[in-house]
This record gives C-alpha cells, sequence and structure tokens, in this order.
C-alpha cells in the first residue's frame, strides 16, 4: 500500500518545553489512524505541526512522496533545542507553509473546540470551503461573469449537505445548531475542500456512546464514500478500537507505542502511561 | 563632536525634557495596556483635559491650591472615564472597548471645543518652572531641566508602589492573568480603578511640565502628544514601564533633533519640520514590523 | 432563482429607483442653495467611506483607522488631475511652486484615478500593516495616515500638492456637465449615481465567494485558514477595495467643498467615520447609508440651533453658543456606544419584512397601551 502521509522526526519545542519529541510515524492510502495518549501527550500540537498552523523545530513531513514541510533547529534554538537528530535535516531546504496552504495539497482537518462560521448559515459554511478552488478573480467574481462557477459550487454544497443530512439545516445559524451536528458540520465543511487525507481532532468530544457507535459508522462510510485516508486524535477507546487499523501512543511528546488495536490493547507500556506506574516503595 | 553638542545643544535639551514628559503619559498607556489589553485612545485627552483645568482654576485659584485641586480633578476624572465607560463593557469584543475609547476622545476634545470657544488659551506661568535660564550659552527653562529628574523619581516611586505594595502586587497578577486572578479573590475593577487613577496622576504632572513649555493649550492640544507616548510605549515593549519611559526618551531626543535638522543636516528650509509628527509614526510602523513585541514586550503564542 | 428571492430583488430595486427619483425631482424643484442637498450629497459621499470602512471592519474584522489618509489621497489625486491646465499655469493656486503637472483630464478619469492611486498606496501600506493583530494594525494605519498627511504638506513636494495651501478651481460640483456637451448635470443626482454604483459594487463583492472568504476571516482567521483560505491576500484584497472606495469618496469631498487641503483629513475625520460605522451597525450596508445620513442630518441642519442660541424655541444663547452642537452630539454617539451597541441596524440589512414588522410592533404596542 502507498504511503500517503509520512513524519520523520518531527520535532516541536516551545522556548524550552518539547512538547513533541521525535516523532516518526506513516499513514497508508485508505487506512484510518488513531492517535491517542494522556492529556496534555502533543497530539493536538502534532496535528498543529502537519497542517501548518505550526512550524516544527526540526523534521520532516511528507505528502504524496514528496516533502511539504522540513525544517532544523536554527538561530537561538540551536542552543536551546532538546530533542534528538539535531542535525539531520540541516542540509535541507526549509519548507514551512502557511495552513491554506495545506489544505490547498489535500489535507483538511477539524478542531478539537468546534470552530465554525459562526455568523453564517450552514449553508454559506460549507460553501465557504469551496472557495480555495474558485477561479475567477475578484473582478469576473463581482461583475458576476462568473456565475457559473458560483452556481456549480452551490450544487455542490447542495448535495454534499443532502449527503450528510444537514440539508433540512442549510438556513440555520451554524451556532445554534445541536452539539452532534456541529461536529458533522465541521467535517462536512472539511470534505468541501476536497481532501484526501482528513485530520480529525476529538470528533466523538463530548458524545455519549450512542452517539459514538454512531460517529464511528458515519466516518467508516465517508471515508469509503470519498475515498479517504483518516487520521485522528481521540480518547473514546470504544472508537478507536472499533474503527482504526492501526494506532499510534503519544506519551509526553514522544511515541511509546504502534500497533493493531489488539496489540496496544495488551501494551504494558501504554497501560502504565495511561493509568500511572506504581512506584516501589 | 564638541562641538556639534554644544551647536545642537537646545534641540538636545527639549529632546530631553519632551522626552520625560511621553514618559510620564506613556506609563499611563501601558499600564493600561497591560492589564485590560486596551488602547486608551482617551488618555491625551485627558493630559489635555488636566491642562485646560489648570487654565480655568491659575486664573482666580493661587498656585498652591489649584496645582494640587488639578491633580485630584485628572484623577477622579481618569476614574469616572473607566466607570462610565470601559467598565459596562468588560465582557464586550475588543473592538467595541476601542470604539467606546475612541468615542470618549471625541467627546473630551467636543466638550473643550465647547468649553474654550475654539481659541487657544494661554497657559499660566507657573513661578519657578518657568524662568529662564542659560545652560552653555544655550537660553532654556527650569522646566527643561526639571523634567527628567522628576520623570526619574516619578517612575522609581511607581515601581516602588508596584513592586512593595498589595495594590502593585494584585496589579502585577492581573497583567499576567486576567481570568485567574479573578478567580484567585482580587478585585479586579479597584485594581483597574487604580491603574486609570495612577496613569491619570501621571498624565496631570506631565500636562504641568509640558504647557509650561508651549505655552497655550487647544481642544486637540492633547492628541499629538497622546498618540507619541503611545508609540512610546509601544517601542518599548507594551506592558512594560521602563521601556515605555526608555522608549520615551529616544523620541522625545529624536523628534527635537529633526526640528532642527535644517541646522544639523546643512538642508535648507522648513523641510523637515513637517516630518517631526511623521518620523514618531514611521518609527513605530518599523518597531511593529521588525520587533512588534518592542524592546521588552514578551513574545505570546496563540492557542488553537 | 426562488420567488421570495425575486421579490426581495424587486423590492430593493423599486426603492432604489425612487430614491433617485425623489433626489431628481428635488434637484429641479428647490433652491440650489437649499440645506437639504448639502445633507443629501455630503450624506452620500459619507455613506460611500462608511460603507468602505464597513468592508474592512464590519466584514473582514480588520480594524483599520486610516481612513482619512486614503480619502487625502483621493482628494489631492482628483483636484490635482482636473485643475484646468490654464489655472495651473497661472499664480491662482500655484503661488509658491511651479506646478509640475501640465495637463488636465476629465471628472470620471479623475475619480477613478482618486481611486487607483488610494489603492496603490494601500496595497505597499499594506504589505507590512497587514500582518498586525487588531490594535496595533489599528495604531499602524493610523500612523500610516498622518504619515501621508505629513508628506502631502511637505515643502518639496509643493510643485505637486501646493504644500500645505488650499487647492482649488478644479472640476467641482458646480462645474459637472453631461459628456461631450456644456450642458450642466444637476450635482446631487451627480454624487448620488457615482456613490450608488460604487456601494453596490461593494455589496456585489461582499456577496460573492470572495465577500465569503473576507467574513470567514472575521469569524475565525484560524479555521479560514484551514479551509484554505490565504489570510494574508484576502486582507490585502479587502484593504486595497476599501481604500480605493475611500480615495473616491476622498475626490468625492473635495468635489462638494470646492477646495481640499491636507490639513481637514486628520484623525478626528477617521473617528468620525468610525462611529458613524457604529451608529449604524457593523457589519451591516443599508445600516452605514442610514447612519451617514442621520449624522449629516443632525450635523449640519437639526442641530444647528444648538450652535446658534436658539434651539426648540429655546432661547439661551450662553449655553446654545459654538460647539455645543457637537458637545451634544458626541454625548449620544457614547450613549449609543455604550447601550445600543448594535447600533440601528445590527448586522442585518434593511429590508421590507423589517420595515413592515417595526411599523406593525409599533402599532401592536400602541394598541396594548390602549
Amino acid at each position: 500500500m502507498k504511503t500517503l502521509l509520512s513524519l520523520e522526526h518531527v520535532t516541536m519545542q516551545f522556548g524550552g518545553v518539547v512538547a513533541v519529541n521525535d516523532l516518526s510515524m506513516h499513514v497508508d492510502e485508505g487506512e484510518i489512524i488513531a492517535l491517542i495518549g494522556p492529556n496534555g501527550a502533543g497530539k493536538t500540537t502534532a496535528f498543529n505541526c502537519i497542517t501548518g498552523v505550526y512550524e516544527p523545530t526540526n523534521g520532516r513531513i511528507s505528502f504524496d512522496g514528496s516533502p511539504i514541510i522540513v525544517n532544523h533547529p536554527a538561530g537561538k534554538m540551536k542552543r536551546l533545542y532538546g530533542g534528538l537528530e539535531h542535525d539531520m535535516f540541516a542540509n535541507e531546504k526549509v519548507l514551512s507553509p502557511t495552513p491554506d496552504e495545506i489544505t490547498k495539497l489535500g489535507i483538511a482537518r477539524t478542531f478539537q473546540n468546534i470552530r465554525l462560521f459562526k455568523s453564517m448559515n450552514v449553508f454559506d459554511n460549507v460553501l465557504t470551503a469551496m472557495h480555495l478552488r474558485l477561479k475567477s478573480n475578484v473582478f469576473s467574481s463581482v461583475l458576476r461573469i462568473g456565475y457559473k462557477e458560483e452556481r456549480a459550487m452551490r450544487a455542490e454544497t447542495e448535495k454534499l449537505l443532502k449527503e450528510q443530512g444537514l440539508w433540512n439545516h442549510r438556513d440555520d445559524k451554524a451556532t445554534s445548531l445541536p452539539y452532534g451536528y456541529q461536529r458533522r458540520l465541521e467535517i462536512a465543511r472539511a470534505l468541501a475542500t476536497r481532501p484526501r487525507l482528513l485530520l480529525l481532532d476529538e470528533p466523538a468530544a463530548g458524545m455519549n456512546p450512542q452517539e459514538t457507535l454512531e460517529l464511528a459508522a458515519f466516518i467508516r462510510e465517508i471515508k469509503e464514500k470519498y475515498n479517504l485516508t483518516v487520521l485522528m486524535i481521540e480518547h473514546h477507546m470504544d472508537l478507536v478500537m472499533g474503527i482504526s487499523d492501526r494506532v499510534y501512543v503519544l506519551d509526553f511528546g514522544s511515541l511509546i507505542a504502534e500497533g493493531t488495536p489488539e496489540e496496544i490493547q495488551s501494551n504494558q507500556r501504554v497501560i502504565d502511561a495511561y493509568l500511572g506506574v506504581a512506584e516501589d516503595v | 563632536m564638541a562641538d556639534f553638542f554644544h551647536q545642537n545643544l537646545s534641540y538636545f535639551l527639549s529632546g530631553i525634557s519632551v522626552g520625560g514628559q511621553y514618559a510620564l503619559i506613556a506609563i499611563g498607556y501601558t499600564m493600561v495596556y497591560g492589564i485590560l489589553r486596551l488602547i486608551n485612545f482617551a488618555h491625551g485627552d485627558v493630559f489635555m483635559c488636566a491642562g485646560l483645568m489648570m487654565v480655568y482654576l491659575s486664573s482666580s485659584l493661587p498656585f498652591a491650591i489649584s496645582i494640587p485641586l488639578v491633580l485630584i480633578l485628572t484623577v477622579i476624572l481618569g476614574f469616572a472615564i473607566e466607570r462610565v465607560a470601559y467598565k459596562p463593557l468588560r465582557s464586550a469584543p475588543r473592538m467595541s472597548v476601542m470604539i467606546s475609547a475612541i468615542g470618549v476622545s471625541y467627546l473630551l476634545q467636543n466638550a473643550a471645543l465647547y468649553f474654550t470657544g475654539g481659541l487657544a488659551r494661554v497657559y499660566p506661568e507657573i513661578p519657578v518652572l518657568s524662568a529662564s535660564v542659560v545652560i552653555w550659552d544655550a537660553p532654556t527653562r527650569v522646566v527643561t531641566l526639571v523634567t527628567p529628574f522628576l520623570t526619574l523619581v516619578l517612575v522609581i516611586l511607581l515601581s516602588l508602589l508596584i513592586k512593595h505594595t498589595k495594590i502593585g502586587m494584585a496589579m502585577r497578577a492581573v497583567s499576567v492573568d486576567f481570568e485567574t486572578s479573578q478567580i484567585m479573590g482580587i478585585k479586579i475593577n479597584k485594581v483597574i480603578s487604580m491603574t486609570f487613577m495612577l496613569g491619570s496622576l501621571l498624565a496631570a504632572v506631565a500636562s504641568f511640565l509640558y504647557f509650561t513649555n508651549y505655552a497655550s493649550v487647544t481642544p486637540t492640544s492633547g492628541s499629538m502628544p497622546g498618540l507619541k507616548a503611545f508609540v512610546a510605549a509601544v517601542f518599548g515593549g507594551i506592558g512594560s514601564i521602563p521601556g515605555a519611559v526608555i522608549g520615551a526618551f529616544i523620541i522625545g531626543i529624536c523628534e527635537n533633533i529633526i526640528k532642527g535638522g535644517a541646522s544639523i543636516f546643512g538642508i535648507p528650509g522648513s523641510g523637515w519640520t513637517t516630518f517631526s509628527d511623521a518620523f514618531t509614526f514611521a518609527f513605530l510602523i518599523i518597531i511593529l514590523i521588525v520587533k512588534p513585541t518592542g524592546l521588552f514586550g514578551e513574545k505570546s503564542v496563540d492557542k488553537v | 432563482m426562488d420567488r421570495e428571492k425575486r421579490n426581495h430583488l424587486i423590492r430593493v430595486f423599486v426603492a432604489i429607483a425612487l430614491v433617485y427619483g425623489l433626489v431628481a425631482v428635488l434637484e429641479f424643484t428647490l433652491r440650489p442653495t437649499s440645506i437639504i442637498f448639502t445633507v443629501l450629497r455630503k450624506g452620500a459621499i459619507y455613506s460611500l467611506v462608511a460603507v468602505s470602512m464597513n468592508l474592512l471592519n464590519g466584514f473582514t474584522g480588520l480594524f483599520s483607522l486610516g481612513q482619512a489618509g486614503f480619502m487625502l489621497l483621493g482628494a489631492y489625486t482628483y483636484a490635482i488631475l482636473t485643475m484646468p491646465t490654464a489655472v495651473k499655469e497661472s499664480e491662482r493656486v500655484y503661488r509658491y511652486y511651479d506646478a509640475l503637472i501640465h495637463f488636465d483630464t476629465g471628472v470620471l478619469a479623475g475619480l477613478i484615478a482618486a481611486g487607483l492611486i488610494a489603492a496603490v498606496f494601500a496595497f505597499f501600506i499594506g504589505l507590512p500593516v497587514l500582518r498586525l493583530k487588531s490594535d496595533y494594525l489599528a495604531i499602524a494605519t493610523l500612523g500610516f495616515a498622518e504619515i501621508i498627511r505629513a508628506v502631502c504638506q511637505w515643502d518639496v513636494l509643493g510643485p505637486l500638492t501646493n504644500g500645505a495651501n488650499l487647492l482649488r478651481e478644479f472640476k467641482d460640483l458646480s462645474r459637472i456637465t453631461l459628456p461631450f456637451s456644456d450642458i450642466p448635470f444637476p450635482p446631487t443626482l451627480f454624487v448620488f449615481i457615482v456613490v450608488g454604483i460604487c456601494i453596490l459594487l461593494i455589496v456585489l463583492l461582499i456577496n460573492s465567494s470572495y465577500g465569503r472568504a473576507f467574513k470567514a476571516i472575521r469569524d475565525d482567521e484560524t479555521a479560514a485558514e484551514a479551509m484554505g483560505i490565504n489570510l494574508f491576500r484576502h486582507k490585502e484584497l479587502s484593504f486595497v477595495i476599501s481604500s480605493f472606495f475611500a480615495g473616491i469618496s476622498g475626490a468625492l469631498l473635495a468635489m462638494f467643498q470646492y477646495t481640499v487641503q491636507a490639513q481637514q483629513f486628520r484623525t478626528v475625520l477617521t473617528y468620525e467615520i468610525l462611529l458613524i460605522v457604529v451608529i449604524g451597525g457593523i457589519g451591516s450596508i443599508s445600516g452605514s447609508c442610514i447612519a451617514s445620513f442621520l449624522y449629516i442630518a443632525l450635523s449640519e441642519w437639526w442641530l444647528r440651533g444648538l450652535d446658534m442660541g436658539t434651539f426648540l424655541g429655546i432661547n439661551a444663547p450662553d449655553l446654545f453658543r459654538s460647539g455645543f452642537r457637537r458637545l451634544v452630539f458626541s454625548v449620544i454617539i457614547m450613549i449609543i456606544v455604550l447601550f445600543f451597541s448594535r447600533g440601528i441596524m445590527g448586522d442585518k440589512e434593511l429590508s421590507y419584512e423589517r420595515v413592515r414588522s417595526f411599523f406593525k410592533g409599533r402599532i401592536h404596542r400602541k394598541e396594548n397601551a390602549r
């Protein structure tokens, strides 16, 4: 199977704090991968590195076979750097694209604390996410010369909303939706950018077991329908164990285990990380 | 070098003096910003109001009474502005508070316009301060010499207050983390009021020094010094008091050197004077681009 | 298109046509010196600046305070370009300098150039400034506006800008003719047509895909960026477009006043426009327009008595003297800012349904009171 996303020795350091330490992982095409770990393990930071929100201090991230983000410690960080492999990428060209460029490559994300466009209704939330593919320039867009493109975007939004069961809510304000629907809308909005890789940051946060089950089915469904690869951060073990092909476990910024859900469930280090180790007195 | 200094001594002297006056105003900006994250656009106008109060009060009262009275009234003005215009908006978006500040500035200027009839009012000659002296052939006023020392004394007093008193400690706590200090039982409103009152007090002192030099007060005479003091605060790293003071002195000196530019750089005409105001802003923009956090500011990371 | 939407469009169209018809009728019936024309012209010009500022502050969420600077650029560009060559070469305007430019353009070319020059400056100013956040952005744009004003008055630029002196005798509102003829064109109607076209373009922009991207940036920068919207490029776009229209409104203001001087484009002008935007409702185009006309009508007309000694039949020359009007005015503004922070329209637009329900509500209330 082809590797879609790979992280090599990615380290993210804020001042003296190493939030992600020498993280290497890969996601193959068509997989559902879970990234788990206790609170503060650096999962969201890793996401933010992949999506260009943070510039990693060291390491290389490749998408679809070519490097998209490369960095190595420089300047003041050279002295401060507390991670590993500090000169591994020293001779490579630094790549640090902005988040919108990452999205244009085909990586879309959702947020841990839902971030919808709060002044807009459901329809416009999804429609706005199609702006990145707009070909008309401002003039033809303002003078409505490119009205066909706009019409096509609206049609696609309609299709997407119908598929996601949000069509009946199209005129509602995004923030007035029930919680579960807001999550769903955020995923729909991410899908509107036509990603190949979808990053979900705690999609089941705040959901009850029933809703979580539904979500699992939903994720599997969109994965098949849109030919997606999914990388998600999750705390709900039922969801993680139920749908993921492989699991990566982070603790204190470092990778402590990797494997199938079954392997992870019986891994002593993972259990220790979650439950804490009883110290010999 | 010594010659150069000698020839342009009056510009340096007035630069240091204006710098001290800006410093006193800048502290008001930087303290308020440190705590509320608000550019108090009305602060320059509070300074102007202090000047006007002095004009009116000293016409009927002796200086021994009018000077303390101006200090007290300015402090009350600062307190009242915070209570009326900013406190009700504590939970509103930042933009609303800033708009409210602009509204207060507009109100104060228009009130001053009404009371003065739009005419420049002559500032009274405060004894001792407005006396003339000659230093190394450069004629100047006592106020020019007094300002830097008075500024330093006040800044030291203020630092002691912030470091060693209970209210000062509370101020520092609030500026580090607004919400947490609220939970910790710090009376936020008291701290904020205190900040505004201290800022206004220093602005009133600055007004004595500044207007003694410039000799007249108009409704808009607060806006330029106000903006420049703000630039000084940004330069020093907003929220930092020593930063604001250093920034203010640098701006005051540079500005006056530019004013005297005709003689320094040998360029004829009044060409450079126009730019003494523009310079400050050019300076501001350069700082914001090169080092947005200023000399002593701290970097903050947005959470996603 | 569904029927509701079409009905709405028809109603809007009819309402706008009625306004223009009314302006034309007034123009042909009333004395040209009537105060109504001052209110209508200045109100329309302020509407355009307010809407352009709203595009930036209300729709893109960029707190910029540079509007006065861009108006100044527009006003100067227009005045310099349209001043007849004969006037430029005489001693009447450029008394202390030799005019640099030896040609003149028509009104429309002048207006468009005014917008373009403002836009070009905005482009270069935006490059560094738009990377700053909220209040830093505000103070930096304000700073640039002040720099523009200072540079405009610079001695060395005298041959172009006439230094700190007045510019006049350019093609002001009294000299507008129908194209290719000497037949005078009704000035108020002219202002309304120019302003109308500009605001229409802004409305079309806001409702286009780019407008949605602007709103997304206002709502949540991080999310907008994650949806593939390039923050910097879109902020720059909004800034340049807003300045383009601010430039045009500056040119119109020059036409309205017959003279231009850098001195009048102070920060206070920006504050005034910001307060109009707030009164109208941040994020509402119709709100900005209504607030502009209200503001101008109040300050130039209805509250005039406050400055003249007699107001509402009360004669108190000691109280109602020069400046009282503006004092009352700023108190009203503070009350709006503090207690009605959503302004007249909030972030909604004026529509037939809203007007109807407003009056219905009032009638209901009256009936209930009985």
